[in-house]
């Protein structure tokens, strides 16, 4: 008896999941239903994969997501590193500026990003180049929580002394260590934080529309506030999008513990 | 920084010197500490300096004490209202949700369905979902269009996707799976062996739950809808997107970053430390609470 | 009339394997009865049978003259102490114990009465405002045991209740659970794949092997007259030959050419048949030995010294055509003026008829510890 209430809660919540998706893909394909019903087409994706602004939002988003994951990387994985070999009494401030992420979201970043870089001591609002960096390190900021611990993780499970101390033995230097020695120990702590930061950077869109980047997600919004169907068509890949970087997230970290990639910025 | 000894882990580096307070090994963390700084602290520091200064730059409470203005106050309220309930409603369904399908009796294929899918639909959120909505529940929607002939209409009827209410429909999409997933390690760390030890002292499921199981998962359970709360009051792509006009704190700072409708800029810093005080307070009851629940896990 | 009673039970998992089969046993009041084996071999599954956690496939179990079978758990009352100890995390010690009968809804002074009795028994003085994660193992473990004593139980189940336990207490602590059980007087069921724990403790032991029961009887008997050769090897160290029947009647065998008398007829084989011998370490030794032991000729292969006993190996001098040759251990008192030979040497060791003897098959148990059991 109490088996049926639970497969009641899961179909409601199946419901729930379900049929915004399915109200979307319908959109997608023109209006199939109702008064003003058209037959289904899939020329709306048409569109979409044609047009040339999807494909630069879409670069756009996927090279900034690319440049923020190596700024995170070559910042977080050193850092982390130092505070575990060398630095111990520094773990609290380390971790309490990863923390600070989430007292301080996306609107107050940007907030505060505009008003210290807008001024003329480092102007960086005032071109497109310096926006750009401005993007990247205020995504940077934003990985910093999930990065910093996943990566933590990462070397708590390796030896990291023994490592560092063997690599010297045989003559290694700082550089060589880390990126030779460490970095392939993490593969999977980086890689699936790397998916999970090109998930969000790729959806993001408070940061990016605040500076005014032509990002996926201001574009996304655009083509919502201009069109009827393709906002659809664009949803529905962008929902792939998301999964294709889930499945491989879950593929990266097989036979490991389950990690929860837990998106904060919307 | 009252140690008295050094840590010593200091052997082998050749500018280490173990036993001196400061050690160069700090250094290497300056990269670190330097882009936060220009990226995170400064900003941020500076959002709180305007708070306490006046346009012309002389330092004032003022700003503050301008909060009470009746649009920031409905704006506080209204997103401390839309975050409490989904909150609430999302802390009590993902919980529900998550143990269906861990203990409920479910087929074990749901439950992987459910957590790889909670990992997509917590990343979802902001625009996607707003047009997502729409295309359900909007004037054209799908539901909407489904339900006219049922004499429902959705379009001209009280409900509308773009209020309040239509809103915390949206948030729930990314705060159920956001309480799964953190609640399916809670749940699974329920060990079998506290239901039997409970039957076998002729515990009955209802005693089970009201003396075990639901005052280990408290501090879970209240720290996780915590976080939904802080998730939801941070929000602001998804109501953006779905209707630019609620007034609520994060639309609100929108409107004065764009076109300082408080007609004063360090005003608007106040509203930011606002936000980032309900912030704080959240994350610090959150902590705690995570804290109280790692004392049973031994 | 025993007080709790296993029918045929039979416990089978999807895919056909059988997890415990043909399981029959008579439980006295008040007796101690240890389930012995190897990892795998059903006596979990058996022990949370009883407790009403697995429902047998067939078979049935009555306590007192009542059919539990079916009964859920919450309504058996039998107390059942786990490996892992179970503690609810969120309660301390006293709330623990007193769990079973809050549940009963039994007055609060009578609980809290309860409780003080079992923390005075269970050594637990001062502890019960504790919460178990401020606790070591064995004093968990003695809450484990107050909270399942507390309900005053028809049965006391008890999982391998010592295997996550230092050597030490585990000793102190078995020893506690023994007195207390005999104090108490309830019918108590131990798990265990130790052995010496299940020899040291029990009135009767059940010795079990992938579900099915190889025989039931008490420790003594279990530990000198093994009736299947997986008794013989899991319990105690035994040595185990191949032998060739002479003369089933008159008990004479055939070990790597020289000829050995046992004490009684060989039931289950005729001559020539091939048979397991099974010999004492303790009842072998160096040298000829009296007139009528038996004597076998062999070469040491090495020397152990365990601290007050000498194990000495060697093997018989029957290792020809590539097949390797049988060897057997001996145990000697280290005694100062032993002359213990070198290694390689050819020894001749004795032992008396009544220190071996033939293994019966597998699973005819029933009939040769009665048989035993007669003649002593």
């Amino acid at each position: 008896m109490t088996r049926l209430a639970w497969w009641i809660v899961f179909i409601i919540g199946a419901l729930y999941f379900l049929v915004p998706l399915l109200a979307t893909f319908i959109f997608s394909l023109g209006q199939p239903i109702g008064p003003k019903a058209a037959p289904p087409s899939f020329e709306f994706y048409g569109e979409v994969l044609t047009s040339p602004l999807f494909w630069k939002s879409l670069g756009y988003s996927f090279v900034i997501g690319i440049v923020t994951i190596i700024v995170s990387i070559s910042l977080l994985m050193p850092t982390a590193y130092w505070v575990r070999l060398r630095v111990p009494r520094a773990r609290p401030f380390v971790e309490f500026i990863t923390l600070l992420p989430f007292v301080i979201p996306p609107i107050i970043l940007v907030f505060g990003l505009i008003q210290t870089f807008s001024q003329n001591f480092v102007p960086l609002t005032h071109t497109d180049f310096g926006s750009n960096v401005l993007l990247v390190a205020a995504y940077t900021v934003l990985s910093f929580p999930y990065m910093y611990r996943a990566i933590d993780t990462g070397l708590q499970a390796t030896d990291v002394r023994s490592l560092t101390e063997a690599a010297q033995s045989l003559g290694a230097g700082w550089f060589r260590i880390l990126v030779f020695v460490i970095l392939p120990n993490l593969r999977v702590a980086v890689l699936s934080g790397a998916f999970l930061t090109l998930a969000i950077v790729i959806g993001e869109f408070t940061i990016a529309s605040f500076l005014a980047r032509p990002a996926f997600g201001p574009y996304l919004y655009l083509l919502g506030s201009n069109r009827a169907y393709e906002p659809a068509a664009v949803t529905i890949i962008s929902f792939g999008l998301t999964w294709l970087a889930m499945i491989m997230i879950a593929f990266i970290g097989r036979g490991g513990r389950a990690r929860v990639a837990v998106n904060r910025v919307h | 920084m009252t140690d008295a000894v050094l840590p010593r882990v200091d052997q082998g580096a050749p500018t280490a010197r173990p036993g001196r307070r400061f050690s160069w090994s700090w250094l290497g963390l300056v990269p670190f500490f330097a882009f936060a700084g220009a990226f995170l602290i400064i900003p941020t520091f500076y959002l709180v300096n305007g708070s306490f200064h006046t346009e012309d730059g002389a330092f004032t409470l003022q700003n503050y004490a301008d909060l009470a203005d009746p649009t920031i106050i409905g704006a506080f309220q209204a997103s401390i209202e839309i975050s409490a309930v989904t909150a609430i409603i999302g802390g009590i369904f993902g919980f529900l949700l998550a143990y269906a399908v861990i203990r409920g009796g479910l087929p074990s294929i749901l439950g992987a369905a459910l957590m790889t899918f909670s990992g997509v639909a917590s990343n979802f959120a902001g625009v996607p979902l707003a047009l997502a909505f729409t295309f359900t529940l909007g004037v054209s929607g799908l539901i909407t269009i489904l339900l006219q002939p049922l004499g429902i209409d959705l379009a001209r009827g009280d409900f509308s996707i773009y209020s309040k209410i239509g809103l915390e429909i949206c948030y729930l999409y990314f705060q159920f799976p956001l309480m799964v997933l953190i609640m399916a390690p809670a749940i699974q760390g329920l060990k079998a062996e506290w239901r039997e030890a409970s039957e076998n002292m002729g515990a009955s499921t209802f005693q089970y739950w009201r003396h075990i199981a639901l005052p280990i998962l408290t501090p879970t359970l209240l720290g996780t809808m915590i976080l939904l709360f802080g998730n939801a009051f941070g929000a602001q792509a998804t109501a953006y997107t779905l209707t630019g006009e609620l007034n609520i704190v994060t639309l609100l700072l929108t409107r004065q970053i764009n076109g300082d409708v408080l007609n004063n800029v360090n005003l608007g810093y106040a509203v930011g430390m606002g936000m980032v005080a309900v912030m704080g307070v959240t994350i610090l009851a959150y902590i705690w609470l995570q804290n109280r629940a790692a004392r049973w896990q031994r | 009339m025993a007080f709790l009673t296993l029918t045929s039970i039979q416990k089978l998992f999807p895919g056909g394997v059988a997890a415990v089969a043909d399981f029959n046993l008579d439980v006295a009041r008040g007796e101690f009865v240890s389930f012995l084996g190897p990892s795998g071999c059903g006596k979990t599954t058996t022990l949370r049978m009883i407790a009403g956690f697995e429902k047998p496939t067939s078979g049935t179990i009555t306590v007192n003259g009542k059919d539990i079978t079916y009964t859920s758990p919450n309504q058996r009352n039998v107390g059942m102490v786990f490996q892992s100890y179970a503690l609810f995390p969120n309660m301390t010690v006293a709330g623990n114990i007193g769990f079973g009968l809050k549940v009963r809804k039994r007055p609060k002074a009578e609980i809290a009465k309860k409780v003080d009795e079992l923390i005075e028994l269970m050594h637990l003085q001062g502890r019960a405002d504790r919460y178990p994660w401020q606790m070591s193992g064995g004093q968990q473990q003695r809450v484990a045991l107050a909270r399942a004593l507390a309900i005053e139980p028809q049965v006391l189940l008890l999982d391998e209740p010592l295997s996550a336990l230092d050597a030490k207490i585990r000793i102190v602590l078995r020893k506690e659970i023994r007195s207390i059980q005999r104090q108490l007087g309830i019918t108590t069921v131990y798990v265990t794949h130790d052995q010496e724990e299940a020899l040291s403790l029990s009135d009767r032991v059940v010795v079990m092997n992938e579900g099915h029961i190889e025989q039931i009887g008490v420790p003594s008997e279990i530990y000198n007259f093994p009736t299947t050769a997986f008794v013989a090897s899991f319990v105690g160290t035994l040595n185990l030959v191949s032998a060739g029947v002479i003369d089933a009647a008159a008990g004479r065998v055939s070990v790597a050419g020289q000829e050995i008398r046992t004490n009684r007829a060989i039931s289950s084989a005729a001559s020539g048949d091939i048979v397991t011998l099974a010999l004492r370490p303790e009842g072998i030794a160096l040298g000829d030995g009296p007139d009528g032991s038996n004597r076998i000729h062999g070469t040491i292969d090495d020397i152990n010294f365990l601290g007050s006993i000498v194990r000495i190996r060697l093997h018989l001098n029957d290792g020809a055509g590539g097949k390797a040759p049988t060897t057997i251990a001996l145990d000697t008192f280290n005694e100062p003026h032993l002359m213990v030979p070198t290694v390689g040497a050819d020894v001749a060791v004795s032992f008396p008829r009544e220190a071996c003897f033939v293994l019966g098959a597998s699973r005819d148990s029933g009939v040769a510890s009665e048989d035993v059991g007669a003649k002593v």
